[in-house]
């Protein structure tokens, strides 16, 4: 009996996935756990494992497409099964959803057509960089001084054409100046689309509100310093960070929450996101419990996490849930940020670079000691100004002074 | 100046060259007592008698291989096909004898002759006597191709090709025997390797040869009417090409639509085509197109025999592509 097989959500917020590649070809015997796919999700290329059995009948999919989740991709039956009437059926199916479509063009197409070219556009980039243009239009733009990068072009695809060029020259110097740069137009990709629409909804729903102290690192790096000396594998300072945020947000649940529209969830965990850079854009790895690990064991977890993102190979379960989120941009030189919370999640630290400063002791000495501007983005409909302040407070005092962790 | 037939036109050159030289002589089927298949030979038979024009068997190989000797033997033979159809049986004769002979022979026999007749499509004939083999013999290096387009080129190409000392493969056309044009009463001869601007213009030049010249000639008038300036390259010789008469052409236009009224894969079209996207690439302003006879045998049923081949609204439609006005 042949089985449709559809798109499955792969991640939580997952609505449609790009098939990269297919691992298994029409006549291949599948079975159960077999990987049948590999689809890009809205945030990492993950494998799509078959729970059934039989030969792959039929690929509906090509390689490269962007299909919704419960689409069918392919159909699993009997060996020679003949699977054409259901092939016939998913496709007349599939024409049927878009009926909107055809009406749409005629009417466009009825609108009287100028017949001047078709709309200019940006310059189209090939995939191996290239602005397109006819070898006329280029020859034209060099001998007039014209880089290809100011023209649009009018020919098929935006091809930079004779007369875009002689439209340039007669346009005057302005447009002649040779740019060095290239206008590009990029397609969002899954993952920027994602990335785009959870900041607006954080950042526009959540009310943030910010808190900035400095704190004296110069006990945190004697130790970590110390501890390292003798170490096999040295520790990263976010560990120490976030071992300390951990311990903070023990002290003060109110911060470790969430909101829910009718309540408030205070979790019964410290799950720390870490923001990392990513080529193509940015992803938060979650080191799990860190309320009961040590810093040796968060170090751990970062690493293999950081080298994860860095490879596009996260599993949704390492990126998502974080109950607080540390993002640290000192590495840059950055002195101090404000972040955008990372749902659902109701904080976010922003770590900026520790820098020797000088400050002013209790009794009025001018010392001069590495100091780390940190802010805290609270979201106010979970964490009220003295709540934040108070943990903000109790995370200073403790990586100011670590003994206190004990206390 | 006399206007006359493209078929008087040939008579006249063939005429003319046999009356100038002794060793000039025309064979093939029905040549000389019925006045050739097409009229083309009329009269010649009656003037210079059995010596020298000579009615064959139905036996394309065997009367184009008595040529090539003769030819071979300081003779300057004039073989007529009936249609180039027909002589795709005498193929070998062509490509393995005449062409080769002065190479193989290192440079010991010469192969002074002329192969003409009709080529190409005409109209319900079928498939397999509505053929363009001009690809065949451009093809096959040793050989020189004519392919005039009015009764003046047919004339003065004629004459030269009789004159010339290696073999050539003179196409004509069935339709286009009747073809009227004006013609010089004096003595003139065309060189060959020329080709020949029969329209200039200066927004697309138009690649063609032979029959579709006509068309050609149409869908130039139907772009003037908007406004379009095409410019037309006749050819007249394949082998050896005029490229320095395209290439200007090409450079002065920026764009290019070859027109070949046979076949699309591997044809003579196809190679201009690449020549031009080649010595013209930073000339070109758009792709090279190209107007060529449908990619299957001649269809019998006229209205299909007719869309089959070029035309006019082909010629059009593709200079409107290469003008990214379509």
């Amino acid at each position: 009996m042949a089985e449709k097989i559809e798109m499955v959500a792969l991640s939580p917020t997952m609505e449609s996935g790009v098939i990269v590649k297919w691992s298994k070809k029409v006549g291949d015997e599948i079975k159960s756990g077999d990987v049948l796919c590999e689809v890009e999700t809205d945030k990492a290329t993950m494998e799509y494992e078959s729970m059934d059995e039989g030969t792959l009948l039929n690929i509906l999919v090509d390689e490269g497409a962007d299909v919704p989740v419960g689409d069918i991709i392919a159909i699993i039956g009997d060996k020679d099964e003949d699977v054409s009437g259901i092939v016939e059926e998913i496709k007349k199916a599939a024409k049927a959803e878009k009926p909107a479509a055809p009406a749409a063009s005629k009417e466009a197409t009825s609108a009287p057509a100028p017949k001047a070219p078709a709309a200019k556009s940006a310059p189209v980039v090939t995939s191996s960089g290239k602005v397109k243009s006819s070898p006329l239009a280029r020859k034209m733009a060099e001998e007039a001084g014209i880089s290809l990068n100011t023209i649009s072009g009018s020919g098929p695809q935006g091809r930079i054409i004779k007369r875009d060029v002689e439209e340039a020259i007669a346009a005057g110097p302005a447009t002649q100046v040779a740019s060095t740069m290239r206008e590009q137009v990029i397609p969002v990709s899954k993952k920027r689309q994602v990335i785009a629409k959870r900041l607006a909804e954080s950042k526009f729903q959540a009310p943030h509100y910010y808190l900035k102290l400095s704190i004296n690192m110069e006990n945190i790096i004697a130790a970590r310093k110390q501890i390292n000396a003798k170490a096999k594998e040295k520790l990263s300072m976010n560990a120490f960070i976030v071992k300390f945020v951990a311990e903070a947000l023990r002290r003060h649940p109110q911060v470790n929450a969430s909101w829910q529209g009718d309540s408030i969830v205070q979790f019964g965990r410290v799950d720390v996101g870490l923001a990392v850079a990513q080529s193509d854009g940015l992803i938060t790895p979650v080191v799990r419990n860190c309320e009961s690990k040590g810093i040796q064991a968060i170090d751990q977890d970062m690493k293999v996490l950081i080298d994860k993102a860095q490879n596009n190979k996260l599993q949704p379960d390492e990126y998502t849930n974080a109950t607080f989120t540390v993002s640290n941009l000192g590495s840059f030189g950055i002195e101090e940020f404000t972040a955008i919370i990372n749902p659902p999640g109701a904080a976010i630290l922003a770590i900026g670079m520790s820098e020797k400063t000088p400050i002013v002791t209790a009794n009025d000495q001018i010392v001069v000691k590495p100091m780390m501007k940190v802010s805290l983005s609270c979201d106010h409909r979970v964490i009220d100004g003295a709540v934040g302040a108070a943990f903000l407070k109790d995370l200073k005092d403790m990586m100011e002074d670590p003994i206190r962790v004990l206390l | 100046m006399a206007e006359i037939t493209f078929r008087e036109a040939l008579r006249q050159a063939m005429d003319e060259e046999m009356a100038r030289d002794d060793d000039v002589l025309l064979m093939g089927e029905e040549v000389a007592e019925y006045n050739g298949a097409y009229k083309v030979s009329q009269g010649l038979w009656e003037k210079y008698g059995d010596r020298r024009i000579i009615d064959t068997p139905i036996t394309e190989e065997g009367f184009t291989g008595i040529g090539i000797g003769a030819a071979m033997a300081g003779l300057r033979p004039i073989v007529e096909w009936m249609t180039y159809n027909f002589s795709i049986q005498a193929l070998d004769q062509v490509l393995n004898s005449a062409a080769k002979m002065l190479y193989m022979s290192g440079g010991q026999f010469n192969i002074p002759m002329v192969f003409r007749g009709p080529n190409g499509p005409a109209e319900w004939l079928g498939a397999q006597h509505s053929q363009a083999l001009q690809s065949y013999y451009a093809h096959i290096p040793g050989l020189k191709v004519v392919v005039p387009s009015t009764p003046y080129d047919a004339k003065g190409l004629l004459k030269s090709s009789i004159r010339d000392n290696n073999p050539v493969i003179f196409m004509e056309g069935e339709l286009m025997y009747g073809w009227k044009g004006e013609v010089p009463e004096e003595e003139y001869l065309i060189p060959l390797g020329v080709a020949d601007i029969k329209n200039a213009g200066s927004d697309v030049t138009l690649i063609v040869h032979g029959k579709p010249y006509k068309v050609a000639m149409e869908a130039v008038e139907i772009l003037e009417k908007e406004g379009i300036s095409a410019e037309v390259v006749d050819l007249r010789t394949i082998r050896p090409l005029d490229e320095d008469t395209i290439y200007e052409s090409v450079r002065k236009t920026n764009r290019c639509v070859v027109i070949d009224e046979s076949w699309p894969f591997a044809s003579v079209g196809s190679h201009i085509a690449w020549l031009v996207s080649k010595n013209c690439f930073d000339d070109l302003d758009a792709e090279v197109e190209l107007v060529s006879s449908e990619d299957v045998p001649m269809p019998y049923n006229h209205t299909l025999e007719l869309h089959a081949q070029p035309s006019a609204e082909k010629i059009v439609n593709a200079v409107k592509k290469v003008m990214y006005l379509d």
